[in-house]
């Protein structure tokens, strides 16, 4: 009983741990903004680029061509083929990551702070002079189509894939994978390619980050060398996208044992006045804990899947509430049936003030645990930039969940949730669900 | 969503290698013989505490196989003092996470919350070494679970079940066969009774480690230790670590597997080959080596520049090694043909390589390549201060010392040339190797 008390004890005087780190904006000698934690503990520095547009600035009829040109970057630059820039890349001891997606290509790089210049020399010509050169762009291309291949029969893939699908539709890049299709990606020249590397990685767009061993003045030296060959301008973002999907189940017979399923319906702004409030119930329904409700309902209670999460998604053109879990075949069905139970009762009951402390003591105290290292602190950075967030608001963020009330939750979830409209995309041979309804 | 998880094996092989530590890790015993290792980061307010159990799936009774990852899933179950599932909400009401996972070596439950918060998950830590209680109930629903995780993770993946008919064809005799989390027959009969009997064996100070990493100093840390696992007595009878071994292998191995979900047809041939040992690290080294200079690079190593480059044979091509396994593991090689090639084709030139690779040895330049970019790894290692953790408790389950963790560095820098020839010359032995082909129809397309 000793034990007990102390658990309770520390429950009472848990208090948030603050995130305690320095962020400073530093503004380039060219004129280009970044936010910057210094910390000279380990001789490296993360540095993070992102160009918002991604893989959306596909030219019409040109699907894949951002992907394609985006894992050729790293593919021989200047006087350098793809072994030589591998070779220069590797004796240093650099590491450079290119990813796109929907709203982003992103530039990963870990630098030693003794060889830095030549890593930032090596990198800034791959972004300004990558040479796609033709047995580079074919060899990548087959590397491209493989993994559409492979998404092909990848259950979790075609679920996403056909829920994009509906709900976006095929007229906006939000309804159709950005590595684009075979027939797109096998058709797509090298003109093509110069045309997407112009389009998406342009000085008009971009946001950094950096963590590390490095002072301010380097940094402002570091981006302008990275970012002087790129255009001033890329090309337009396209217009938002239009949710379409309404309430109902797509049942895509695929030859798997168990039924892998992706569910959603429109969601909320990220810069909406209840976001705040929103966060906090998909905390509550289906966030990272084991309480989480839908976890505690469809795993612990019935053993029906593996584990089951839900996500807001508010992205650049669209928003989305989403979840996904996986369940056999012959019980799929009524794991269905739970989640829109649990997504019914937290509308129209909101939640108990209990659950929403518990929630609420997890995030302000897991806030802090995110500022994990140089890499991901230097994502968390530009992520913050592109949200438009203040440099401050690390320092206020746990205060705008604290303010959230029980009204607030019950006010928001019943706009948030929607039961009706839950759309369920079903990858498998699930039985008891129409192959269409 | 992935939680209490099966530590993928195909991912362990392609980990980079480990990096090395300075003198912020201090390791001391308890009385009861629960080893402690603290690694301390100041840099942030925060702390992973991780408690692993030298007990894994090479373990298990014969027939039994799964039970350690079931075993996993349920000590998140209740205890004496904790009900079922408080164990997670008290960590998450601290804004902490905590999550666990089984390998063939060793079980580890870890959390990660604020450091001031130590206290709190050591002592429940404590409490469901020795107080686990289990309802029949609890047991029914969790084996759906397990066999749901199954099914996810496994049985809807061709590449999963593939990697297990291979491993199961690899070992003739020794328990690295068996799948972590089990085969289905077995997982359907597995009881509350097997998981008791199990965790009453295995589950003891004397049998397991405390790694605690982050803003914390070793006192305080021994306090704690002392406090919540030293009243705990050791197992008397802890059973030695002693699996069943290999008989010599003189028989070279293939499975041809085809499934109509494979995309990408592939082709992999894992030799056995020998685990880091105590103070015996050299040998590994060298295949550390091996691996990235035959297909560590995706450009520049031997296999890729061949097959990627000097000709279009494959989309993609890799070599792995993970010496750290309590027994002996694998060398492996691995290549995916373009479209046109069949998987015969695509093994003779893979095979090309091997031979061209040991008939001319490493080109220099890339051998220093890899030992700059090792030393490379021992700097942004220190960044990560969960895979620090990770790397200790890993070593301390599969027969290393803290010492051995130390000295890795410093060996991985002295290997040579003739060291990686040596060792290539050993492993390459096709008697003990399994070859795999896994496709559609099973000749490539």
């Amino acid at each position: 009983m000793a034990m007990m008390r102390a658990f309770l004890l520390l429950l009472l005087t848990a208090l948030p741990l603050r995130a305690e780190i320095a962020i400073q904006q530093v503004t380039s000698p060219a004129g280009v903004r970044a936010w910057l934690v210094q910390d000279p503990s380990i001789p490296f520095v993360a540095v993070e680029l992102r160009f918002r547009g991604g893989t959306s600035l596909d030219a019409p009829g040109k699907r894949g061509a951002v992907n394609l040109m985006t894992a050729l970057i790293e593919e021989g630059a200047g006087e350098l083929d793809a072994q030589g820039f591998a070779v220069a890349r590797d004796g240093l001891a650099a590491s450079f990551r290119f990813d796109s997606n929907r709203d982003s290509v992103s530039v990963s790089a870990r630098m030693l702070t003794e060889n830095r210049d030549q890593a930032v020399a090596l990198l800034a010509q791959a972004l300004a002079a990558p040479r796609f050169d033709a047995d580079a762009v074919d060899r990548v291309r087959g590397q491209v189509l493989a993994g559409i291949a492979s998404s092909d029969k990848d259950p979790g893939d075609l679920a996403d894939r056909a829920f994009d699908r509906l709900a976006w539709g095929d007229d906006h890049p939000y309804g159709s994978p950005g590595s684009g299709t075979a027939d797109s990606v096998a058709a797509l020249t090298r003109d093509d390619i110069l045309a997407a590397h112009g389009a998406a990685l342009a000085r008009d767009r971009v946001y950094v980050g950096a963590v590390g061993d490095i002072t301010p003045e380097d940094l402002g030296a570091v981006i302008d060398t990275l970012l002087a060959g790129l255009p001033e301008t890329g090309a337009p973002v396209p217009p938002r996208a239009e949710f379409r999907l309404s309430g109902g189940v797509t049942v895509e017979p695929f030859p798997v044992p168990q039924s892998t399923v992706r569910f959603g319906h429109e969601g909320m702004k990220r810069d909406d006045p209840d976001f705040f409030a929103a966060f906090l119930i998909n905390e509550m329904l289906g966030g990272g804990r084991f309480s989480a409700r839908l976890m505690t309902e469809v795993r612990e209670k019935r053993g029906l899947t593996y584990g089951i999460g839900t996500w807001l998604a508010p992205m650049d053109l669209g928003e989305t509430v989403m979840g996904q879990f996986a369940s056999d075949n012959a019980r799929v069905a009524e794991a269905i049936e739970v989640v829109r139970a649990e997504w019914q009762r937290l509308a129209e009951e909101g939640v108990p003030e209990a659950d929403l402390e518990a929630a609420k003591t997890f995030q302000t105290g897991n806030y802090p645990l995110r500022f994990d290292g140089n890499a991901n602190i230097a994502r968390i950075l530009v992520g913050m930039q592109m949200q438009d967030l203040p440099i401050d608001y690390v320092q206020n963020r746990n205060a705008y969940i604290e303010a959230v009330t029980v009204e607030d939750i019950r006010r928001v979830a019943s706009r948030l949730l929607r039961a009706d409209d839950l759309h369920f995309v079903v990858v498998g041979q699930p039985e008891g669900l129409g192959p269409a309804n | 969503m992935l939680r209490r998880l099966i530590l993928p094996a195909f991912a362990l092989a392609f980990a980079p290698p480990a990096a090395g530590d300075s003198g912020d890790v201090t390791d001391f015993m308890l009385p009861n013989g629960m080893q402690v290792v603290v690694i301390e980061d100041h840099r942030a307010p925060a702390v992973t505490s991780m408690v692993w159990y030298r007990v894994g799936a090479a373990d298990e009774p014969p027939g039994k196989s799964g039970i350690a990852h079931f075993l996993e899933h349920l000590m998140f179950k209740g205890t004496e003092r904790l009900a079922a599932g408080e164990f997670s909400a008290t960590v998450e009401a601290q804004g902490g996470t905590d999550n666990a996972f089984t390998s063939w070596d060793y079980t580890a439950y870890h959390q990660r919350l604020a450091a001031d918060r130590l206290d709190l998950v050591l002592g429940m830590e404590a409490d469901r070494m020795v107080n686990l209680r289990l309802t029949e109930e609890e047991v029914a629903s969790e084996r759906l679970v397990i066999l749901e995780e199954r099914s996810q993770r496994t049985d809807s993946d061709p590449g999963a079940l593939f990697s297990e008919q291979r491993r199961a064809v690899q070992y003739f005799n020794h328990p690295y066969g068996i799948p972590i989390i089990g085969w289905r027959h077995e997982m359907e009969g597995l009881t509350r009774e097997d998981a008791l009997a199990f965790y009453r064996q295995h589950y003891a100070p004397n049998n397991a480690i405390l790694v605690v990493a982050g803003d914390v100093t070793p006192g305080g840390v021994r306090d704690l230790a002392e406090r919540h696992f030293g009243p705990i007595p050791p197992a008397p009878d802890l059973p030695p670590r002693v699996r069943p071994t290999e008989p010599p292998q003189i028989a070279e191995r293939r499975v041809v597997m085809t499934d109509p979900r494979v995309a990408q047809p592939y082709l992999i041939r894992t030799y056995l080959a020998p685990q880091r040992d105590a103070q015996t690290q050299e040998k590994a080294a060298a295949l550390t080596y091996l691996a990235e200079l035959l297909g560590g690079s995706a450009t520049t190593s031997a296999l890729a520049r061949a097959l990627q480059f000097d000709a279009q044979v494959a989309v993609w091509s890799s070599a792995f090694y993970d010496g750290q396994s309590l027994d002996a593991g694998t060398f492996g090689v691995a290549v995916a043909p373009v479209p046109g090639v069949s998987l015969e084709a695509a093994e003779a030139a893979m095979d090309e390589v091997i031979a061209r690779f040991l008939a001319e040895g490493p080109d220099p330049e890339a051998f220093e390549r890899i030992k700059a970019q090792l030393r490379a790894s021992e700097v942004y290692g220190m960044d990560n201060i969960a895979a620090r953790a990770r790397r200790y408790g890993t070593a301390l389950t599969t027969g290393l010392t803290v010492q051995d963790v130390q000295d890795w560095p410093a060996i991985l820098q002295a290997v040579t040339p003739e060291d990686v020839m040596a060792a290539a010359a050993e492993v390459f032995d096709r008697r003990r190797a399994v070859t795999g082909w896994l496709s559609r129809d099973g000749a490539g397309g």
